[in-house]
């Protein structure tokens, strides 16, 4: 219980997916213009997370591992998770509209989204076993929407800021996440 | 547009790293050495290069282009995956050293938004040698962008520059010098973020006074 609580903490603070292993930096970046758009981008990414990597395990342990093709996980994963953001957005496009429309051109991109396949590869190279999974999996992208949100609410405030031009739109914000990510750096010693 | 300009067009006016922002992940990510960038830098060329061609050979023939049109996304992503497959076999049997230091980069190749952004805007249109021409031009574009952060990163951060296993650049002296220490801080992400925010702005500073400049030509005529 004890180490499923540290893996938890480590996976949504310290080992934070976007400002310690920089997995998901383009939605980071191109999607956190808004709170609310953040938000939804977080959600999905949650969603999208856990579902791939509960699916992606199970097919590798008990599929490719049994027919020895484990060479072949890169493909299979990736079309995996295209099939299930192809879901998502169905889904998404019934049920919210508006979010649906925020999120524009995002969410066909999840599929790239290197966090998605990332966590599942890592799910795989780290050993974990399938409830170890589950935590990773969930705090990891929790730790997602956490940091996209703080993010989120800080460049919200950017927009009223007075930046000289050249810093304006990418560079100043690749500047505050180096701040954000000074602080997240700092967490490490709590373990 | 004639060759070069299609090569150049990937270095310059189309950067995939400086000017449109693509494939953040694992610029930030492995730009720790000089020599990881290059190795992640030859396995974009390969993958690049090789999509490209194939996904033009593929689109350019018509009955195949009906065939494959409505699911070309999912085509793109198997056909860039499999090349990448082929990269990740190729580093774990000759260049293990570096297979271990890029780690999860290497599979998440296929997520990078520069192939299938390539793919999808160039290749899917394009002639096969345009297309090879494209991907060659991008690829280089990225590569140097990432050598160029691995260049900072690495000085700044540990005083050496390390160009292929051993051979490396030791640059203490200097720093003995200057009566200065490498900051750590550059190894770790904050000099990531650091090291691609600044250098982002000095090139839009560049591109923004060249624009200015050419206004102006065009107000004096």
């Amino acid at each position: 219980m004890n180490d499923l609580i540290s893996l938890a903490f480590s996976a949504f603070i310290i080992e934070n997916i976007i400002l310690t292993q920089f997995l998901g930096i383009c939605p980071f970046l191109g999607v956190s213009k808004k709170k609310s758009s953040a938000l939804g981008m977080g959600m999905a990414v949650i969603f999208v997370i856990i579902m791939s990597s509960t699916i992606t395990w199970v097919l590798y342990q008990y599929v490719l591992v049994t027919l020895k093709i484990e060479y072949l996980r890169t493909i299979i994963f990736i079309l995996v998770i295209a099939a299930l953001v192809q879901m998502v957005e169905i889904f998404l496009k019934k049920i919210s509209p508006a979010l649906y429309k925020a999120l524009g051109i995002y969410l066909p991109l999840i599929t790239t989204n290197c966090a998605v396949l990332g966590v599942a590869i890592l799910n795989i190279n780290n050993g974990y076993n399938f409830i170890e999974m589950l935590v990773y999996s969930t705090f990891i992208s929790l730790g997602f929407l956490f940091v996209m949100y703080i993010f989120a609410m800080i460049r919200e405030k950017l927009d009223y800021a007075p930046i000289p031009k050249a810093f304006r739109g990418t560079p100043i914000a690749l500047i505050v996440a180096a701040l954000l990510a000074m602080i997240f750096a700092r967490f490490g010693g709590i373990i | 547009m004639n060759q070069k300009e299609n090569f150049l067009k990937g270095i310059f006016k189309e950067n995939p790293l400086f000017v449109s922002v693509l494939g953040m992940c694992p610029s930030l990510a492995v730009t720790t050495t000089l020599e990881n960038a290059i190795g992640m830098g030859i396995a974009v060329f390969f993958v690049l290069v090789l999509s490209n061609l194939i996904i033009s050979l593929l689109m350019s023939s018509e009955k195949l282009r009906q065939l494959v049109k409505p699911v070309r996304i999912p085509v793109y992503i198997v056909i860039i995956a499999s090349l990448v497959t082929i990269v990740e076999m190729v580093m774990h049997a000759y260049l293990y050293s570096l297979y271990v230091s890029l780690g999860v980069f290497i599979p998440l190749i296929v997520v990078n938004c520069i192939i299938l952004g390539r793919a999808e805007a160039f290749a899917s249109s394009n002639k096969p040698l345009d297309s090879v021409v494209d991907g060659l031009g991008m690829a280089s574009g990225y590569t140097l962008g990432i050598m160029l952060i691995a260049f900072v990163r690495e000085i700044l951060g540990q005083g050496t520059l390390t160009f292929w296993g051993s051979a490396q650049l030791d640059l203490h002296f200097l720093f003995d010098f200057l009566k200065i220490q490498p900051l750590d801080m550059f190894t770790k992400p904050v000099g990531a973020f650091v090291t691609f925010g600044f250098l982002l702005a000095t090139i839009l500073a560049i591109s923004n006074r060249k624009q200015a400049k050419a206004a102006e030509r065009r107000a004096e005529k």
